[in-house]
């Protein structure tokens, strides 16, 4: 067999690799040896408002994804299920929900709720509920659409009524399903942060709140490394324990390659079905609604000001409060540029030499995905206090913060590509070998070419996870640097309904502009264009 | 009013719609529809068993959901004991049903699967556990109480789903291509068993195949679809 030299194998993986350990290994393990100290855990753990903070963080996910999973069930049914009017753009609607930028959600449910709801743990958990609804519908969804209708027939037969049908036989063989999705939301409302700082009051906060509190607000640096070296045990306990239940749950059930959606045909079925997609159209629209509609809203009736004056951010004539929303735009689209340059190159890079490499392939690949696993806050966190001092004092570098974002969206790029690179048919390389390419020349001619297209979508799910990124930027981002995530909580945090109005215009912005990518995205992936054709 | 009819069908006919083009998009509606079923009337006398022979495709599966309540026919009555069930959802119509790939429960144990019909109903669980024994010695599986319905083999599956239908007291029981898929020998075998098994029991049954010898081995009176 033809392998490739190593020495090229060995060119893909520097970049990629260095990248790894100078941005995410140093920072994370100056983290955990310098800044916890023995002091820091007595001082830190001793104190009541830290176990007050845990406790929140966790009774809030836990709430959060039990109210996930009960409201996304009926849906998810209906969509794996059934056919009709309007489901791929309910199906977009709740997918557009799941990417919309933290902040952006949390001031979608500022805008919705009045104003003696809006900054309680209640519309925390409401947003946490939308943001998520899509994890549900997509992961529990997939297996329902898979399960054949066949087996709640037999049971039906049997004497099983609907509700006995649904508890015995559809919601157990869907478990596995529910427990990943659980999970997956488990970790994201756990370590909850944009949706917190823009909807949280002083008695809702999380860890990941915490950390950016002691380490920006109070300058309690150890204490802040404490908590994020706490959640990270706490994140990977809870991945261990979701694994090995998976693992015991998990069921040879005989799936089907689909069984196929229907329209409803009775008129039980027909108002079944219109109720559940009605109501997750209401729910998954109504905050996005709310945020355009209060754009345009102010004490004295409709106006387009808050649109129109975004460059002049002013209290009054020549009084400005230091946030500008059309500089947060410049800054935002620079770093994205940046992030996405930096990400589709090194992603490119990793995907090529994660396929070539086999096994130290894997580990590569494996490697590259923890960023993913650790919190951005912490990312933020390790790096704003590694890179502090001479000769690495990059505090004040243009570059640090795109490249804490591309840190995040390369595992995105690299699981993009390799999937399209791992299905080139080898034999190609083996035609070109007999044709009487070296190795290097026939992975040129046959794999080379087949990463155009992953990194294109690479590349815009790379630019929307950049414009939308608020945790390391948090902490990351210097006054004047802000980006439009920044300038959005800064804009809604402030008293004031013109600026208020501006936040609510910034964030329709953002949302819009991140729905347009994941639509490109979307497009791009749709499966006649993402598998390997000419 | 026929009372000593177990099933009688009364001229069913079942019509689905052509699948409108996908790239059509959502909001289109196809009025072109394929009929199935045409006016099709089929009686079975209580503890007959009735073969329905047909080639693949002529809508026999169909006709057995339609009598199940699991696809609504266009036209046409469905009366069980002189009973109109058309308007029963399929659990309370007392129409067992052995599907052709089983649909056993993976979740639950052999014993929980042929217990479910009793527990459906509303049966003590000391009485359906020992009823639901009693079914699978009956089929030959005693000492399979506990086994995952996932490691049975093709045979053994067949008999759990058997077992599980009948342990349920169905007033009629429908078997889809009950012994399609399983090897020659075993296949014969299992078609002797079910016939005395069915027989026995004295349940009223109708059972669709392609196959004349299997239904000749079977069924009291086998009749052809396309005659109906």
């Amino acid at each position: 067999m033809n392998r490739l030299p190593r020495w090229l194998l060995l060119a893909l993986a520097i970049a990629p690799t260095l990248g790894l350990l100078i941005f995410y290994a140093w920072p994370l393990a100056t983290l955990v040896t310098e800044a916890v100290t023995a002091t820091a855990i007595i001082d830190t753990l001793g104190r009541a408002s830290t176990w007050k903070v845990v406790w929140f963080t966790a009774w809030q996910a836990v709430v959060s994804t039990l109210a996930t999973i009960v409201v996304g069930l009926a849906p998810a049914y209906v969509l794996a299920r059934y056919e009709f009017r309007g489901r791929t753009v309910l199906v977009g609607l709740l997918t557009a929900m799941f990417v919309l930028p933290t902040v952006v959600m949390g001031a979608a449910f500022l805008a919705l709720l009045p104003d003696s709801l809006d900054r309680t743990v209640w519309a925390v958990i409401g947003a946490h509920v939308v943001f998520n609804l899509a994890v549900v519908v997509r992961v529990v969804g997939s297996l329902w659409e898979h399960l054949p209708t066949d087996m709640e027939a037999a049971a039906a037969t049997l004497g099983a009524s609907r509700w006995k049908v649904a508890t015995q036989i559809s919601l157990p063989l869907v478990r596995p399903a529910v427990t990943a999705a659980a999970t997956i939301v488990f970790l994201f409302t756990f370590t909850s942060y944009g949706v917190i700082r823009v909807l949280g009051a002083p008695g809702t906060r999380t860890i990941e709140v915490e950390v950016w509190r002691r380490a920006t607000q109070l300058g309690d640096i150890g204490g802040a490394a404490v908590l994020a070296v706490l959640q990270l045990v706490a994140l990977i306990a809870i991945v261990t324990w979701s694994t090995v239940a998976q693992r015991r749950h998990a069921q040879a059930i005989g799936l089907l390659p689909t069984s196929g959606r229907r329209r409803p045909r009775t008129t039980g079925e027909r108002r079944f079905v219109a109720l559940v997609a009605g109501a997750a159209l209401v729910v998954a629209a109504a905050p996005l609604v709310a945020l355009v509609v209060r754009s345009f809203s102010t004490p004295t009736g409709w106006s387009a000001a808050a649109w129109t004056d975004l460059g002049t951010a002013e209290i009054r004539p020549g009084i400005r409060i230091g946030i500008e929303p059309v500089e947060a735009i410049v800054n935002s689209l620079t770093n994205g540029a940046w992030a996405t340059s930096f990400a589709v190159v090194i992603g490119a890079l990793a995907s090529l030499a994660i396929v070539a490499a086999g096994r130290a392939g894997r580990s590569l690949d494996g490697a590259l995905m923890l960023p993913l696993a650790t919190s951005a806050v912490t990312i933020g966190f390790g790096m704003l206090i590694t890179f502090d001092t001479a000769p690495v004092d990059w505090r004040a570098s243009w570059w640090l913060v795109p490249v804490g974002h591309a840190l995040i969206a390369v595992p995105f790029v690299v699981r993009t590509c390799v999937g399209v690179l791992r299905s080139v048919d080898p034999a190609m390389g083996t035609a070109a070998a007999t044709l009487g390419a070296s190795p290097v020349h026939a992975w040129r001619s046959t794999v080379v070419p087949y990463l155009r297209r992953p990194l294109v979508v690479g590349a815009a799910l790379a630019a929307s996870i950049s414009l939308g990124e608020f945790g390391a930027t948090s902490l990351l981002s210097r006054s004047g640097g802000e980006t439009m995530p920044i300038a959005i909580e800064q804009l809604l945090g402030r008293t004031g309904s013109i600026l208020q109005a501006q936040g609510f215009a910034l964030a329709t912005l953002l949302a819009a502009t991140t729905v347009i990518l994941v639509v490109i995205v979307e497009r791009l992936q749709s499966p006649s264009v993402g598998s390997v054709d000419r | 009013m026929n009372d000593h009819l177990g099933l009688d069908v009364q001229n069913v006919s079942v019509s689905f719609a052509v699948a409108p083009n996908q790239a059509a998009g959502d909001g289109e509606t196809s009025t072109s529809r394929n009929l199935v079923l045409d006016t099709v009337s089929l009686s079975v006398e209580s503890g007959e068993v009735v073969a329905l022979l047909g080639p693949s495709g002529s809508g026999k599966s169909t006709l057995l959901r339609v009598i199940a309540g699991i696809v609504a026919p266009d036209n046409g009555r469905v009366l069980v004991h002189g009973v109109d069930v058309g308007n029963r959802p399929t659990h309370l119509r007392g129409v067992g049903m052995v599907f052709q790939d089983n649909q056993l429960f993976p979740h639950m144990s052999v014993l929980d699967n042929v217990a479910f019909g009793p527990k459906m109903a509303g049966v003590g669980r000391s009485e359906r556990t020992e009823r639901a024994a009693t079914w699978l010695r009956r089929v030959g599986l005693s000492g399979f109480e506990k086994r995952r319905v996932t490691d049975l083999s093709g045979g053994e599956a067949k008999r759990v789903a058997l077992a599980r239908t009948l342990a349920a007291e169905p007033a009629v029981v429908l078997l889809d291509e009950p012994l399609t898929g399983l090897d020659r020998e075993l296949h014969d075998r299992l078609a002797v068993e079910l016939g005395t098994l069915l027989h026995d029991a004295k349940v009223t049954a109708l059972l669709v195949t392609h196959d004349h010898d299997e239904a000749a081995m079977i069924a009291n009176r086998t009749a052809r679809l396309a005659d109906l």
